[in-house]
């Protein structure tokens, strides 16, 4: 039955965070950077438009051709908030606090990393670095630079 | 455009696990806003219907609750917003008789949240907002509202006490609102002493989980006059707005700017100002979200909502009463029948109809409901 072999599907994204809802999208290559060490977003590369979360369609310019571009240096930490109950699945990792970094041209969503909640304030610098989870999934957090 | 107005409200019971099925439930606030009309179900000449679809069971359940009513074969439709789903409703209906394409719409909204297992709803909740982006981080509604009342306590210099002042209010008109599902009183102390959910949100910042229905009746100017309605309540302003659901593409963090763009839409179509209306019932989800909404919808300048609170200006006596049937807080928030109620409880005010929670005379009133954290902004003004 040559040539009637079937397509993997591309499920990369299901490696996202302790627990993924997505499994298929046009920007699984996010997780092949992530595993390479490096949160990147994309750029528009008609109208120069910066997106993190990474998109694969520009909106504006209503074409997909993109490029990525790694989320270097520090953002400002805009607020921020401790969990002490959780979803269906991510018990195991209360309690965490999710915190939102401005980086001036976009920002940022995702996890506080070892910083002690009470050393956190408003508007300090922080970096977002890669953070590998138990069972081979991986996400990004925030922590000092 | 031509005038609309509404004709008959009704609300069910807020309560703890419904003894009923959906349709059950809905046909609640139906007949009571039908006994409050006193029309015929031919009078209605379409129904919106209004859910949060990720807690029913019935697939499509418009159609469901239309026959149930008796109000087939007339139209229905289904609308959705999360938590504001039926002041979407209301807008839609407002539309379809504005535009003359019917002389009375039913607006119809109801959430049964103990269809599903504490379980499943567990599980739901995690799904709130991005799925893609946000979700894998582990996040819930509550910590959402928080990371808004870190950057909102943080900046104006404002005080977990504030918000209790908030949660003491609304249960001190939870306590006299039959339809309520919180009946207690909340001392200060009790809201500061609370389990933390999502710092700095404790347990009492956060409103009270309900099954129930609500319903709205609208008709066309020449309708109200065919049936001699007695004090019909106009609608005089309606705004809506949608903001990104990812918090990394929001640009305001003390505030919900769909709030804001809701209510200077309804402002400008109602021909009128945050200073003249007499009554307001807002989406008090958390206490943060009262509190914004007192400066999002312009009753306080931005960071002086507290000033509100603490002089308990917006208290029955006071000069911008708001919530005073209770709010989502202590009334309950079953999510598809929200907005109805909401707007319910101001066109009893309107029509000095509200019992002991009548404010004095009021001319307009506004209803503010959110969906999800500030995705989806409604405002309506309503006059007598
Ligand atoms: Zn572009």
């Amino acid at each position: 039955m040559a040539g009637k072999e079937k397509k993997e599907k591309d499920l990369r994204f299901k490696k996202f965070g302790t627990v993924s809802f997505t499994a298929v999208t046009k920007v699984n290559d996010f997780i092949d950077k992530l595993e390479a060490g490096q949160v990147s977003g994309t750029r528009c590369k008609k109208c120069g438009l910066a997106f993190f979360p990474p998109r694969a369609d520009c909106h504006q310019c209503l074409t997909s051709d993109m490029e990525w571009f790694p989320v270097t240096g520090t953002g400002k930490l805009v607020t921020y908030s401790q969990l002490m109950y959780a979803p269906v699945g991510f018990n195991e990792d209360l309690p965490y606090a999710i915190a939102v970094l401005d980086y001036g041209d976009y920002k940022v969503f995702g996890r506080i990393g070892n910083v002690p909640l009470e050393e956190l304030t408003i508007g300090m610098a922080m970096k977002t670095e890669v953070n590998r989870l138990p069972g081979g999934q991986i996400n990004y957090v925030f922590n000092r630079p | 455009m031509g005038k609309v107005a509404i004709i008959g409200v009704g609300q069910s019971a807020f309560v703890r696990g419904y003894e009923g099925s959906i349709r059950e439930l809905a046909f609640e606030a139906f007949k009571d806003a039908m006994s409050d009309a006193k029309i015929a179900n031919s009078d209605i000449g379409a129904t919106v219907i209004c859910s949060a679809p990720e807690y029913d069971k019935q697939r499509s359940p418009a159609g469901v609750i239309a026959e149930y009513c008796g109000l087939t074969p007339q139209p229905t439709f289904y609308a959705e917003t999360l938590c504001s789903s039926s002041s979407t409703g209301l807008k839609l209906a407002y539309s379809l008789v504005a535009s003359g394409l019917h002389d009375s719409v039913m607006v119809l909204g109801f959430q049964k949240m103990s269809e599903i297992s504490s379980a499943e709803s567990q599980e739901r909740m995690g799904r709130g907002a991005d799925i893609q982006w946000e979700s894998p981080f582990g996040t819930m509604m509550p910590a959402y509202y928080a990371m808004y009342a870190r950057a909102y306590l943080n900046h104006y210099g404002v005080t977990e006490e504030d918000l209790a002042l908030i949660r003491v209010k609304a249960a001190t008109y939870g306590q006299i609102n039959e339809k309520a599902v919180y009946r207690k009183g909340v001392e200060l102390q009790q809201c500061l002493t609370a389990d933390p959910v999502a710092s700095p949100l404790k347990v009492m910042d956060c409103c009270a989980n309900a099954d129930g229905s609500s319903c709205v009746i609208v008709a066309s100017e020449q309708k109200v006059k065919d049936l001699g309605v007695k004090k019909p309540v106009w609608i005089m302003g309606v705004g809506a707005a949608s903001a990104p659901v990812n918090m990394a593409g929001r640009d305001l963090f003390t505030g919900l700017r769909v709030a804001q763009m809701a209510g200077q839409q309804a402002y400008k179509m109602a021909g009128i100002g945050p200073k003249d209306i007499n009554v307001a019932e807002v989406h008090d989800c958390f206490t943060i979200a009262e509190m914004m909404a007192y400066e999002n919808l312009g009753f306080a300048e931005p960071g002086q909502g507290k000033e509100l609170i603490r002089a308990k200006a917006t208290y029955r006596e006071g000069h911008i009463p708001v919530n005073v049937d209770g709010g989502l807080l202590s009334k309950g928030h079953p999510i598809g029948a929200t907005g109805g109620s909401q707007i319910r409880t101001v066109v009893l005010q309107l029509r000095g109809e509200a019992g002991a929670m009548q404010v004095k005379d009021p001319q307009f009133g506004l209803v503010h409901n959110i969906g999800g954290v500030g995705l989806y902004g409604n405002v309506t003004i309503l006059g007598r």
